[in-house]
């Protein structure tokens, strides 16, 4: 059961496509999860269609259907195809990322038994997977911008709440938080984060350069 | 000024409809006219039958405003012209994802025009979720199709409801490819008025649907 939803602001910067990379990636992939979130990216996507249909025409060229018929002359519609729905941990979205599921994803060790593994994307925001040990914890951070965390598999908590599979945590530069993993099954979570972590312990900040996280 | 929603079943119908268009003519249950010629219905004809008379009725009906969408978003005519033709064609060649118990021929097309301009603009890369398991309905369920486009349309005429300033910010996050930061730099507003309003203004829209 999903309690933590993402916001207005986020699923309409995703619908308008304004959003970077990172956040599209973790979007798609708690969108993939969430019945709600779907619905209420299609009440958007929606009123962009309403968007469209208001918009005042702007007339085509002379020939602009006989020149849209010569491109897919000779190509018939295409038939439709059963959207890919891999068995695993990873949503189709991510899954496309990291070139394959949970075994296909290279940790690297953070220190403290957590390890994770960032994912290219554009350098608007960064994205990356994280293994928190059932029981462990992320250094205390606080952000510059926003940090998104969508939980895949096990929970966490931190100040705020419990965040179980597929929650996604949104904290904003205000927040300092301490996520810790539940005991049992370590917790697997993908983060986007629009400017890099702050962390607040001397030591961190020193590693940050290398660890990038 | 955003003028009242265009009506399908008022738009004119395309030239020689076919025995296509009996096999999957629909009868509006509330009105109880032929609604064989909506836009849904076209989209239909054109995924399971490559019919290019419902092609071209839906193109001169979408194409200009796809590329109207295309020039509010800062693309020069010229460029917005070239991929109104591909938006249009991306319809042609895609028309059998078309789902119309799921989302009106405009909100299809507009995420396929929305597709267009990130390739335009350069913008960063945005996957899409995974799709939902079954396929579209092999019949036009009417009933569906009409309950979808009279949320539709009643969406285009709160829009056109919305005070100036909040319809104003709505279209520049969809139209302008803005972020809400960069709407806060070219507005001059600050950030958090900007984002009450856009959330003030879905609020509106969600009252005026329920």
């Amino acid at each position: 059961m999903i309690r933590h939803h993402l916001s207005d602001d986020l699923l309409t910067g995703y619908c308008a496509g304004s959003l970077p990379e990172a956040f599209n990636v973790l979007i798609a992939t708690h969108v993939s999860l969430c019945d709600e979130c779907r619905a209420r990216l299609a009440s958007l996507e929606a009123l962009g269609g309403a968007l469209l249909e208001s918009a005042g025409p702007v007339a085509m060229d002379n020939g602009a259907l006989a020149a849209t018929l010569a491109r897919i002359m000779g190509q018939p519609p295409m038939p439709w195809t059963a959207p890919a729905r891999p068995k695993g941990l990873f949503p189709e979205p991510l899954r496309a990322r990291v070139g394959g599921d949970l075994d296909a994803v290279r940790w690297r060790p953070v220190g403290g038994g957590v390890r994770q593994a960032i994912l290219p994307t554009s350098g608007r925001a960064s994205l990356r997977l994280l293994h928190i040990p059932g029981g462990g914890a992320v250094p205390d951070h606080g952000h510059k911008g926003t940090e998104l965390t969508l939980v895949l598999q096990g929970a966490f908590r931190d100040e705020s709440d419990r965040f179980g599979p597929g929650d996604v945590e949104i904290a904003d530069a205000e927040v300092h938080h301490t996520p810790v993993a539940e005991a049992g099954p370590a917790c697997i979570c993908l983060a986007a984060t629009d400017a890099p972590l702050r962390f607040k312990g001397l030591v961190p900040r020193l590693v940050q350069p290398f660890v990038k996280i | 000024m955003l003028q009242v929603l265009a009506k399908p079943h008022t738009v004119a119908s395309p030239p020689g409809t076919g025995s296509v268009a009996d096999r999957i003519g629909v009868r509006n249950p509330l009105t109880g006219t032929d609604d064989s010629h909506t836009h849904a219905a076209w989209m239909l004809r054109v995924a399971r039958d490559a019919d290019q008379k419902a092609f071209a009725a839906l193109f001169s009906h979408f194409a200009p405003r796809i590329k109207a969408f295309l020039m509010k978003s800062g693309a020069p005519a010229a460029q917005a012209e070239d991929c109104a033709q591909d938006v249009m064609a991306t319809v042609w060649r895609k028309a059998a994802m078309f789902d119309p118990s799921r989302a009106t021929a405009a909100t299809w097309i507009f995420t396929i025009a929305r597709n267009r301009r990130i390739d335009l603009l350069r913008r960063d890369a945005r996957p899409e979720p995974e799709d939902l398991p079954w396929g579209p309905e092999p019949d036009l369920d009417a009933e569906a199709a009409l309950a979808l486009q009279q949320d539709t349309d009643r969406l285009g005429a709160a829009l056109a409801a919305l005070p100036q300033t909040q319809r104003e910010l709505i279209e520049k996050a969809y139209f302008g490819d803005l972020s809400h930061g960069e709407i806060a730099r070219t507005t001059g507003l600050p950030l958090g008025t900007i984002k009450s309003r856009i959330r003030l203004a879905l609020d509106k829209l969600r009252q005026s649907m329920s």
